[in-house]
């Protein structure tokens, strides 16, 4: 980097960061984002905003969550100290709540009294049917007819919500497929509809409204680290999909040069294979989904179905502040397999009895790497994003456990 | 004057409106296009919006998204489509050809090499659904270099601090989204249309064409009393696909509900 950048100024006020973002949608679309737009960037230097978010962050979530030192997992390793920032014991299992908090007060007040969310791994469909309940709002959660099998838990927990569940079974039947469908929902209802999107990818001002919700990951850790260990970390590894739990991790340390970091993206049967989920590592710039980005596409232009184990990763495209990071070459991507992955989910389990998300996984599995080349008194932060409760019928399937 | 000004200013020298079918180019087959194309002129068709297939169409409702799945499935991709353009333009040099769809199939082939190809095969504008006027700042000389029309949308949605952005930014004509909602999804409501465009008219002195929810020649007859242009989609797709394993009939298919539609613009009484 040739110019010092300010990370805390970004995306500019079109919604850009650099050449990715921006906002990308139909003309019907225009205004509701317009609205939003100008709703957050009142509400979000609003003390009682600020004192409700926090509020329910505490009582609601159960935050701060703890940063724990994986002890025998890090002696197992030998290399440097893994400490895990335990996302995974939030109210609902997973980060994704953080997020929905944040946008369901957006829709209180601007007086939507229906929401609608996508979801891949049903983390995102759970933690929106959560809040809905708690709201008292109409809530409908896309997802694709692949991941309703493959997260028949969560599924029904969104049913026992209130929320419905609705079967996308176009294109790849995934998440990109889920997206889709909510889009075009909410083009339709767009008058009495808050569009609770899961990720920070998607139109502006969606990308910048969700880091600035998950960014309370990063901001606790910076300051529980501080404050156990008196420095700052090494390194940060968060696993990558749409990137939300990664950003919410890195955008407060992005100014601490000293701190290097990690995104994870899924390598399905590996990268040389071309089945995986991995648009930083082999994708290139393009633009889906109301935003330009890294992504799986052909010659053509045309999007391409994706592989990952886990559900909450298996999608074509990232966060545009990922692509801008990359770019810059502020965060290192990397990838995981789909059986380094495993291994790290049962290493885990065997070693901390902590059962992590596939998703967090990949992070985890990387970390193990990534600790065997650092020395002892050295320091990496994992964000652990999610619980694997939800994946046990997936890990069953493979070891051919039957109920 | 280019082809889509020239064309307006006909008709409204003889009192006619615009009827402008869409159909995605490839569908179901790469071969059906070129006579598909020459069908629709027969038929009545003043401009042609063609389709360039997407995998992901956001803001399209299940007949047009199944439609880019035929065309992909079929080998159609936008340089293809190109070629059968240029094909066309070997016998008629007079109906505009409008390209419609998403952003990322054009950006993957390069702004420069498709605005360049666009010139050279006669394609006179290009109407990008989810490319709003605000991103297309950096695009738009590119298009403008080799005189493409750049079409953009209005919604019922649409502010009129926007419809003034749009209206500047916007050449060749505008295309007012009569719904809120994807393409094929209800019918309008014509009171409701008339009175927007009567607003977007304070805002702009193109032509405005009026797309979604047009079924039938009824409802084709009453837009064309308030608007321009007519634009019917996805009730002519949906004979495409009802026609999908007998390719040979969709040109006179297509044409029998366009032959329709023109029949009633052109009878009705104003107002």
């Amino acid at each position: 980097m040739s110019e010092k950048i300010d990370f805390a100024a970004f995306p500019d006020p079109r919604g850009h960061f650099g050449r990715y973002g921006g906002r990308f949608v139909s003309e019907t679309l225009m205004a509701a984002l317009e609205d939003l737009e100008a709703v957050y960037n009142r509400l979000k230097d609003d003390p009682q905003f600020q004192a409700d978010f926090d509020y329910d962050m505490a009582h609601y979530v159960g935050r701060p969550s703890p940063l724990y030192f994986a002890e025998r997992l890090s002696k197992q390793v030998g290399g440097a100290q893994i400490w895990l920032k335990r996302e995974d014991l939030n109210h609902t299992g997973a980060h994704k709540v953080n997020n929905t908090i944040g946008q369901a007060l957006l829709a209180k007040h601007i007086g939507k009294r229906r929401v609608i969310a996508e979801t891949g791994a049903g983390q995102h469909g759970v933690a929106s049917a959560t809040v809905a309940a708690r709201l008292g709002l109409e809530c409908q959660v896309y997802m694709g007819a692949d991941d309703v099998e493959r997260q028949k838990l969560n599924v029904y927990r969104m049913k026992l919500l209130g929320a419905e569940v609705i079967p996308v079974t176009s294109g790849s039947r995934t998440l990109k497929d889920a997206l889709n469908e909510a889009m075009r929902d909410w083009v339709t209802n767009v008058d009495h509809t808050f569009y609770i999107i899961g990720t920070v990818a998607g139109p502006h001002p969606y990308p910048m409204l969700v880091r600035d919700f998950q960014s309370i990951i990063g901001r606790e850790a910076r300051e529980q680290c501080l404050k156990m260990n008196d420095r700052l970390p090494d390194a940060l590894v968060a696993c990558v999909g749409g990137g939300s739990n990664a950003i919410g991790l890195f955008h407060p340390f992005l100014n601490d040069e000293s701190v290097s970091m990690y995104g994870v993206e899924a390598a399905g049967d590996g990268i040389e294979t071309g089945r995986h989920s991995a648009p930083l590592a082999a994708g290139r710039p393009g633009v889906l989904h109301g935003n330009r980005t890294y992504l799986m596409e052909n010659d053509d232009g045309q999007i391409i179905d994706t592989h990952s184990i886990s559900a909450g990763l298996d999608y074509p495209g990232v966060g545009p502040e990922h692509a801008w990071l990359k770019d810059l070459g502020r965060v290192n991507y990397v990838g995981a397999t789909d059986d380094e992955a495993l291994a790290a989910f049962r290493t885990l389990t065997h070693v901390e009895g902590i059962m992590p998300a596939l998703e967090s996984a990949h992070a985890v599995a990387y970390a193990m790497k990534l600790a065997a080349t650092m020395s002892e008194d050295q320091i990496i932060v994992v964000n652990l994003s999610g619980r694997g409760d939800k994946d046990i019928l997936t890990v069953a399937a493979l070891d051919g456990f039957t109920f | 004057m280019n082809r889509i000004a020239k064309r307006f200013s006909d008709l409204a020298a003889s009192g006619r409106k615009a009827l402008i079918p869409f159909v995605t180019a490839g569908d179901p087959t790469p071969e059906v296009t070129l006579p598909l194309l020459q069908a629709m002129v027969a038929a009545g068709a003043d401009i042609i919006e063609l389709g360039m297939p997407f995998s992901d169409p956001m803001a399209d409702g299940p007949v047009i998204q199944l439609a880019c799945e035929r065309s992909l499935a079929g080998g159609t991709s936008v340089r293809s489509l190109l070629d059968t353009v240029a094909s066309f333009r070997k016998t008629d040099n007079d109906t505009p050809i409008v390209l419609m769809g998403y952003l990322n199939p054009v950006e993957a082939m390069g702004y420069e090499v498709f605005a360049q190809r666009c010139a050279e095969v006669g394609v006179d504008g290009v109407l990008i659904v989810d490319l709003p006027p605000e991103e297309a700042l950096d695009v738009a000389p590119t298009f403008r270099e080799h005189n493409l029309d750049l079409v953009f949308l209005v919604a019922p949605t649409t502010t009129d601090e926007r419809m003034e952005i749009i209206g500047k930014a916007g050449s060749g004509y505008l295309y007012y989204v009569s719904l809120k909602g994807v393409t094929g999804a209800a019918t309008l409501d014509p009171v409701e249309v008339k009175s927007r465009v009567e607003t977007i008219r304070k805002h702009t002195k193109l032509p405005i064409g009026v797309g979604f929810g047009i079924k039938d020649a009824e409802s084709a007859r009453l837009v064309s009393q308030v608007a321009d242009g007519v634009v019917v989609g996805s009730a002519l797709v949906q004979q495409i696909a009802d026609n999908a394993a007998n390719p040979a009939v969709i040109p006179e298919k297509v044409a029998a509900v366009l032959r329709s539609m023109r029949e009633a613009m052109d009878n009705s009484k104003a107002g």
